[in-house]
């Protein structure tokens, strides 16, 4: 099935936040935000701004009726600054004129003074100066220190990953429509309704019944609207509350790239201890993420990080450390993956050092530590329907890898100035809120007496599919055809304390309940056809819109059976409600079971390095990947392709830079580079995995939304292999992104 | 006053021309199908198309809206995606949804409009075409490949396409709507000032004014030059070439004429920018800018061109392109004068030319380093030599003392290792967002050695330099 909003798309006709037609008397927003990264407020003059025709009004941390606190899992972020400035870009007031043109031109007209402190901008340098958002966390398996003495092998080094920019290309934004009785609705382009909900209800200092968050998609989240949508989605309705007029921030681009935060940058050490026989005995290692300057997401994507710490290797004795360092840039926060990338990067760095000091291919010690049922995780879960090493073989064979890698070695004998690398990258992804008590979800379906089917959920369309993959369900269940049910917008009155659209577990939270809500409804159209019919309850089956008798079709169909169940005055609404069943977790032991299930597969990279220029493009990337049983491919082939090519963007061009002062210099589309049409893999091929998929998934179909980006960190070590090739001097190094510039200079690196 | 068509109406409008034409169409008209991502023609969310008659027919040209102001449009057929849609999908439409290359689709109406412009052409299109047509617009759900893949469908539809009446045969194919066969005849009855406008801001494609301060243009006095025909066109004579300051990048690419004394033209301009900014971006525009990682600029330094400048008086003095930078952005223009076309001497079949750019993603991006070189060679030896460089130095610059030392020399490895030593004394790089200084001087280094290896390759490819 299609993508339901596809056609939509196409002729532009989809609605995202800045299309929403905009009711009499609306106001725009436009923050005012800081131009350093930390001091003290000494003085702000914004009389000039106030006197410009028409801007309405200043709105300053002090005509916050409720708390001036937008912290997600810790209360340590102010909406707007009070005293103290955090990081270049800070919102401190807000400008509310009667349009987005007036308000940036008084934002022009503000000035400030501000008292300096010194800035922070890394993460080894605040964990020295004992800045932390919490204290470090450990996860740990079987006993490292004692180790050691029986590896033959040791090798100790340090690995880097820089942030990456989310370039959702719809920017954030909201849009708040006071309504009576002080309620407002929120239209806001977020991942997490609820939490815009309660945070909203926070700062207005009023119930969260209050407001209404609609949510109809997203133009791209990735995580970037997971936590970080509900700043501008409070100020709109800060706005609205105080000047009772509907009120609309939607972000200019470089205002987005300079306020909101990226995918964490992370310093990590890393140790790993090997037997003669390339087994790892032995990995540590310390992770320092650079955090921002609050605490945001941090936390639990700094779990991730552990949880993911030997991607997917079984190590019989592991510990593992993670910091998350307080700096002075704007809170790091999700983004698709969620810390696991930045781990699994690590010991991919680690098994590549070890590689090359052993001058063998990295592959040969990937191959003899991949995971295998019964194996048990450093967190305490044991692994089961473990199927890396499906993938594996199957990646081997399917791509012929020994030709490939054969051809990669005749084509760098038989050229001088262009060089291939080539590498294999496993990947193992959990799905579930690390969090167990996130793992629920709700669904809401009326039939209506027609015949016709709504469908509201928790689940946020962002491009995912997930709208799609709900009218699956729900034509599955019911046995009708899809076109007679309608995705609802996401909104919290009608399904309400919701976990954010995050995590890769979206359809499968969402599909569970959905299909709850249908069975339930099921069963009752069932009981009516069974005594409107005289047919035993275990012979009706509703299938293809009729009512069967032990496989007889009968006279009725679906229209009927609607009406009739109307008209005996059976509900045909229901709330079907799901949570995730075994998982569960002990922070106090860092033991426990939180994943549902893991998802699998492994992608072979091969890159050419014009070792003239330091250019490089990917030639192929080729993924087997566990789909699990698929419940739409298009959908899920688009996942992974999307993702692939993000994670290759992170590990290759883009490169997120501040300076000293904590002021970001890749600030817009011209100084921060994604992938374009020319720079993804020429070749992308995605063999699946043949499975019979797992029975936490909806449908059997697995997650897919974060799991293939971790594809793109092959591309590293493809590159830093063909950059090998070339230059014989070249010192490993574990720095990504691999610009062009470090390809560069790799590449005519002298002893 | 301007007036245009928009889809199928006409415009009538006292909006200031320096207005984006993206808020005049997305805003004022409430045609919210045309997105915005960036508002500096990086991303192609807001692509539109626009329309030309020339010669009795249409050109149409896909054009990033957000860098394009208002007073480009005037007597012109812009298309946004709702002057394509019909009651059913268009079979650019129809190849994106079955080839599921939409995701979250905040980004598709730009594909789908810069698809249509290539459709619209009047030239057959090859796959490479479809493709490249598509390299202003930036996804970031999809990773390209379904939408490769629609390209592919688009590019096998149009096969049979009819380019005596093109226009015909696309309204057959239900391409585009009817009404496209009316817009030529609608067009000639415009009405259109061709009064020159007299602002102080001399603005060509907007391509670079535009970027990060679309605000204060749209409140600037502009003096629109793109469609002043005496600031356009492409000439040559005999061994001179004559390039109006208006000139488009596109117009360069696809000159004919030009083709033939650049063989390798295409290949180098592509590395320019991207379809929608080479569709508007001036060549006059990119030597005012004064960037000194100025593409076009170091490409025509590197041809030892030289620029005329037009006073109002209608004086005209001539200097050389690499004499105009006199320091960062500063140039050697008097506030009243204005560029008005470049000249060079076309060279011999001995001369080679050729033009090298690094950046961090290879299209759509500002180079690190950029350099041109022409070069004459007789019996081995190198008898003249223009070398530029942008990127490393407070304005584009013209190798100086690296042509001194090369003129004369023998054609060989240790001449170029030895003009490398004098490239690094001549240039003064800085560390930026594209790249330290020590990148910097390696990478000019490396693409000075590019420029023989390509022009030679007999000669050079057995070499390395450590």
């Amino acid at each position: 099935m299609k993508n339901i909003d596809s056609r939509g798309h196409v002729r532009g006709e989809s609605i995202y936040l800045d299309d929403i037609p905009e009711l009499r008397g609306t106001l725009h927003g436009v923050a005012f935000d800081s131009t350093c990264a930390h001091g003290i407020i000494k003085n702000i003059d914004y009389s000039k701004a106030e006197k410009l025709a028409g801007v309405i009004k200043i709105i300053t941390s002090k005509d916050i009726p409720g708390q001036n606190q937008i912290g997600g899992i810790f209360p340590d972020e102010e909406l707007l600054a009070e005293n103290e400035i955090h990081f270049w870009g800070q919102p401190i007031l807000l400008i509310i004129a009667e349009s987005q043109k007036i308000a940036f031109k008084a934002r022009k007209l503000i000035s400030i003074t501000v008292d300096e402190l010194p800035v922070i901008v890394d993460a080894r340098e605040a964990k020295a100066q004992n800045k932390l958002v919490m204290p470090p966390r450990t996860f740990k398996l079987g006993e490292p220190k004692n180790k050691w003495k029986d590896c033959e092998f040791i090798f100790e080094g340090i690995a880097n990953s820089n942030g990456q920019e989310h370039l959702y290309i719809e920017t954030q934004g909201a849009y708040a429509v006071p309504m009576e009785n002080d309620s407002i609705r929120l239209y806001s382009s977020t991942q997490g309704p609820t939490a815009v909900q309660r945070i909203t209800a926070q700062v207005l200092g009023i119930p969260m019944h209050k407001i209404e968050v609609d949510v109809t998609r997203l133009g791209g989240g990735f995580g970037g609207k997971e936590d970080q949508a509900t700043t501008w989605a409070v100020m709109a309705a800060l706005g609205a509350t105080l000047l009772n007029r509907p009120v609309k921030v939607s972000l200019h681009r470089m205002d987005d790239m300079r306020m909101t935060g990226k995918r964490h940058p992370y310093s990590s050490d890393y140790k790993i201890g090997l037997s003669k026989d390339l087994k790892i005995l032995a990995y540590e290692a310390t992770f320092y993420q650079n955090a921002g300057a609050a605490a945001d997401l941090s936390p639990a994507i700094m779990e991730r990080t552990l949880f993911h710490a030997t991607n997917s290797y079984f190590v019989p004795n592991v510990e593992v450390t993670a910091y998350s360092c307080k700096t002075n840039l704007p809170p790091n926060t999700a983004f698709r993956g969620f810390g696991g990338p930045q781990g699994m990067y690590v010991i991919e760095a680690a098994i590549a050092h070890a590689a090359h000091e052993l001058k063998i291919s990295p592959r040969e010690i990937q191959e003899k530590n991949l995971l295998q049922n019964g194996n048990e995780f450093p967190y305490g879960q044991i692994a089961d329907q473990v199927e890396i090493g499906n993938t594996w073989k199957d990646a081997k064979s399917k791509f012929e890898l020994e030709k490939l890698e054969k051809e990669v070695a005749i084509f760098n004998k038989e050229n001088k100035h262009f060089k291939k690398g080539i590498s294999l990258m496993p990947i193992s992804f959990g799905i579930s809120f690390t969090k167990t008590v996130m793992n629920h979800a709700r669904a809401l379906v009326h039939i209506y007496q027609d015949g016709s089917i709504g469908v509201s959920t928790g689940a946020v369309e962002m491009g995912q599919g997930v709208n799609t993959k709900m009218v699956q369900v729900a034509a599955s269940v019911f046995s009708v055809n899809a076109n007679k049910i309608k995705l609802e917008t996401t909104n919290t009155t009608r399904v309400a304390n919701t976990s954010p659209s995050a995590a890769s577990a979206t359809a499968d939270l969402n599909g569970k309940a959905l299909e709850i809500a249908c069975n339930a409804l099921v069963k009752r159209l069932i009981e009516t056809a069974s005594k409107h019919l005289g047919i035993a309850i275990s012979d009706v089956k509703i299938q293809d819109e009729f009512v069967y008798n032990k496989n007889i079709k009968t006279e009725w169909d679906w229209k009927k059976l609607i009406e009739t169940a109307f008209l005996d005055r059976v509900c045909l609404s229901e709330n079907g409600h799901y949570a995730t069943p075994i998982i569960h977790y002990n922070k106090e032991i860092e033991k426990g079971h939180p994943f549902a299930y893991h998802v699998y597969g492994t992608a072979i990279t091969v890159v050419t390095v014009d070792c003239i220029r330091g250019r490089y493009e990917i030639d192929a990337l080729k993924i087997v990947h566990d789909f699990g049983k698929s419940m739409n491919t298009i959908i899920d082939r688009g996942q992974v392709e999307g993702a692939a090519v993000q994670g290759i963007g992170w590990m290759t061009m883009e490169e997120i830079i501040y300076n000293a002062k904590g002021k970001l210099i890749s600030n817009a589309l011209s100084t921060y580079k994604i992938p374009d049409i020319y720079s993804v893999p020429k070749e992308l091929l995605i063999e699946q995995l043949e499975t019979q998929g797992h029975e936490l998934a909806i449908l059997k179909s697995k997650a897919v939304g974060e799991p293939p980006l971790m594809y793109g960190i092959g591309a590293y070590f493809a590159i830093q292999n063909a950059v090998k090739a070339f230059n014989p001097n070249y010192k490993l190094k574990f720095d990504a992104p691999f610009t062009p510039e470090k390809v560069l200079m790799g590449l005519y690196e002298k002893e | 006053m301007i007036n245009f068509i928009l889809n199928d109406k006409l415009i009538s409008t006292d909006s200031p021309q320096g207005m984006t034409l993206l808020d005049f169409v997305r805003y004022e008209k409430n045609l919210t199908g045309t997105k915005i991502g960036c508002r500096e023609g990086d991303c192609g969310a807001c692509t539109v198309l626009i329309g030309e008659l020339t010669d009795g027919k249409m050109e149409y040209l896909s054009v990033t809206s957000c860098i394009t102001p208002l007073g480009n449009v005037n007597g012109k057929h812009v298309v946004s995606i709702e002057g394509l849609n019909m009651s059913e999908l268009t079979p650019v439409q129809q190849a994106m949804v079955d080839e599921a290359g939409t995701q979250c689709g905040f980004c598709t109406v730009g594909f789908v409009v810069s698809f249509s412009g290539l459709c619209l052409s009047n030239k057959a299109i090859s796959y490479e075409d479809v493709i490249s047509g598509i390299d202003g617009n930036i996804c970031r759900c999809t990773g390209y490949k379904s939408i490769e893949r629609a390209g592919e469908r688009i590019y096998n539809n149009l096969k049979n396409k009819d380019l005596t009446n093109p226009v015909k045969w696309l309204v057959e194919q239900h391409f585009i709507p009817e009404y496209f066969a009316s817009i030529p005849e609608r067009i000639k009855k415009l009405e259109v000032s061709t009064k020159i406008t007299e602002g102080k801001i001399i603005v060509g494609g907007g391509t670079d004014l535009y970027v990060q301060k679309h605000d204060e243009m749209e409140e600037a006095e502009i003096n629109f030059v793109s469609n002043n025909k005496e600031l356009k066109g492409i000439h040559i004579d005999g061994k001179f070439c004559t390039i109006g300051a208006a000139a488009t990048v596109t117009e360069l690419l696809e000159s004919e004429e030009l083709k033939k004394v650049f063989p390798n033209l295409r290949k180098h301009l592509k590395l320019i920018s991207s379809t929608q900014i080479r569709n508007i971006g001036t060549i006059g525009g990119n030597f005012v800018n004064a960037s000194p990682i100025g593409d076009l600029t170091v490409f025509f330094i590197a041809l030892n061109s030289s620029v005329v400048l037009k006073n109002k008086a209608n004086n005209e003095r001539t200097i050389l392109l690499k004499d105009l930078y006199k320091g960062y952005k500063n140039l050697d223009k008097n506030a009243d004068e204005y560029i008005s076309r470049l000249q060079f001497t076309i060279t011999d079949s001995s001369t080679y030319f050729n033009f090298e750019k690094v950046s961090k993603r290879t299209h759509l991006d500002i180079a690190s380093v950029n350099t041109g070189i022409s070069i004459k060679i007789e019996e081995n030896k190198i008898t003249e030599i223009n070398l530029s460089a942008g990127g490393v130095g407070p304005i584009p610059l013209y190798l100086k003392n690296t042509c001194v030392f090369l003129k004369g020399k023998t054609l060989e490895m240790k001449t170029i290792t030895s003009a490398m030593e004098i490239i690094q004394t001549e240039i003064a790089p800085i560390s930026d967002a594209r790249g330290t200084e020590e990148y910097k001087r390696l990478l000019l280094r490396q693409l000075f050695f590019a420029h023989f290896l390509e022009l030679f390759p007999a000669t050079f490819k057995e070499e390395v330099i450590v």
